[in-house]
């Protein structure tokens, strides 16, 4: 317990790294999963076919293949380009960026299903009333798409959130200093490995349990009004 | 067929020389993956029908496990069990050190089994709990005891229900299986990455690697299929579910 408290600094900076890494790739998971959901909808074939490409190579790939994929390969790639056009030099990507993208990208699709379900649940007539009374598209959304998608898109909402935050866990292996690497290096170092694992444990166990009950009073704030079954 | 290859930006003689390696790496996947998932399940069965039942001692204790390992990475649940316990004098000398703590494989076993386990066990106690009212009163109304409807009646059903969503738990652990390369075991990722350290080359590693995982990933997808065909036909509605469950929705 002393040593935890001797290396509490390091287990907070990799508490917070993890946080902002699962914050980062939630934006661009949330932004993916729209945009699928869109394409999932439309009409238009060929944005239906291209998101159902994207929602099966997801599933088909472990998030660590993909991740190690775009770090090493990314880095790769980008500098052939740029020495090929002669726009940039050397770059390096960098593990946040790595791994927030990735898994962003991956969670996007789970996303997609998500708000496909949320959108398809609110009945057709209120869209085909708001086309009636002349709205334009980014008002239907807005007024009646939104405010009734977060209700219905909650519960997935909250399973692919927590699911995404324990993911986050795998970017440690291409060496991001988030909680389990910090923790792990403490433990080295101290060769009290058990001590920081477990304080690592405790430390997820928190962030999903805190973010389970967060989501729970959202999803009861957003539903109020609807008398359940 | 050499100006074919040569449009590929990957050394594909350099793969097709160590693919021997991905194969093994294929065999080390398979069989702690599913391994795990038999274990795991068999552990499931009598932990989900003590949830389902409201066990009064039993189901907080189980609810516990079930919560703690889902709400923690399955890294973190393996770094754990094989770096952790060594700090333990009482562990490197008991006689269990030496044949499966100390060893990558067996712990990476465990750490697997005990995670899928927790979520098969809330996913078979969902499906236990949601079994019709009318099919288990009917039960009791022919005289079933409680052993015999649950043996006859509930979980026959229950298994078949649980299916679909069984399937996402199996590619799941599939996916997750990948850890395994995290503690020095060369699973198909773990080929991967020694390929990529070895001659540094990120993408002939690494994307063999992800097709491979594709296409197993492909397998299981048509096996439940078959399985869904086969057992859910009863529940089967107008619209065939099937095309939709391609999609993910993870139920973890």
């Amino acid at each position: 317990m002393d040593l935890i408290l001797e290396y509490r600094s390091q287990l907070w900076a990799g508490t917070v790294m993890t946080i902002q890494l699962a914050m980062a790739s939630l934006v661009i998971a949330v932004a993916f999963g729209l945009l699928g959901a869109w394409a999932k909808l439309s009409a238009s074939h060929i944005a239906r076919r291209l998101a159902h490409v994207y929602t099966t190579i997801v599933r088909g790939i472990p998030d660590l293949v993909l991740i190690m994929l775009v770090f090493y390969g990314g880095q790769v790639t980008l500098n052939a380009m740029g020495a090929a056009t002669g726009l940039w030099g050397y770059v390096e990507v960098s593990q946040f960026v790595a791994g927030a993208g990735t898994i962003g990208v991956i969670f996007g699709a789970y996303f997609t299903e998500t708000f496909r379900g949320a959108i398809m649940a609110i009945p057709r007539g209120q869209i085909e009333a708001g086309i009636s009374c002349g709205m334009p598209r980014s008002l239907i959304f807005r007024h009646i798409i939104w405010p009734q998608m977060v209700r219905y898109a909650l519960p997935g909402f909250t399973n692919n959130w927590l699911v995404q935050l324990k993911t986050t866990a795998l970017v440690s292996v291409i060496g991001l200093q988030d909680l389990v690497y910090n923790a792990f290096t403490a433990g080295r170092s101290t060769g009290q490995l058990f001590t920081f694992m477990a304080a690592a444990f405790v430390i997820y166990l928190a962030l999903t349990g805190l973010s389970d009950i967060a989501l729970r009073a959202l999803d009861r704030r957003y539903s109020r009004g609807v008398v359940r079954a | 067929m050499e100006n074919i290859l040569s449009f590929i930006p990957l050394d594909i003689t350099l793969i097709a020389q160590n693919f021997d390696r991905f194969l093994y790496g294929v065999w080390v996947t398979l069989n702690l993956t599913f391994l795990a998932l038999l274990i795991g399940g068999l552990l499931a069965i009598p932990m989900a029908i003590a949830r389902a039942s409201r066990h009064a001692v039993l189901n907080p204790i189980i609810w516990g496990y079930t919560y703690v390992f889902r709400g923690t990475p399955l890294l973190v649940q393996t770094y754990l069990i094989y770096y952790g316990l060594g700090q333990f004098d009482v562990i490197r000398q008991s006689w269990l050190w030496e044949p499966v703590l100390s060893s990558a494989w067996w712990c990476a076993l465990i750490a697997f089994t005990l995670n899928t386990a927790a979520y098969s066990t809330e996913l078979l106690r969902g499906a236990i709990v949601d079994t019709s009212k009318g099919e288990v009163e009917a039960a009791i109304a022919t005289g079933h005891s409680y052993r015999s409807r649950m043996r006859r009646i509930v979980l026959p059903s229950a298994f078949r229900r649980a299916i679909p969503a069984y399937s996402n738990e199996v590619i799941f652990m599939l996916h997750g299986s990948v850890v395994a390369s995290t503690i020095t075991l060369q699973d198909i990722l773990g080929v991967g990455r020694w390929l990529n350290g070895r001659y540094y080359l990120a993408y002939e590693g690494f994307i063999t690697a992800a097709l491979l995982y594709f296409l197993i990933v492909l397998c299981i997808t048509w096996a439940f299929r078959w399985l869904e065909r086969r057992y859910l036909r009863h529940l089967a509605r107008r619209e065939t579910p099937a095309a939709a469950r391609m999609d993910p929705e993870p139920t973890r």
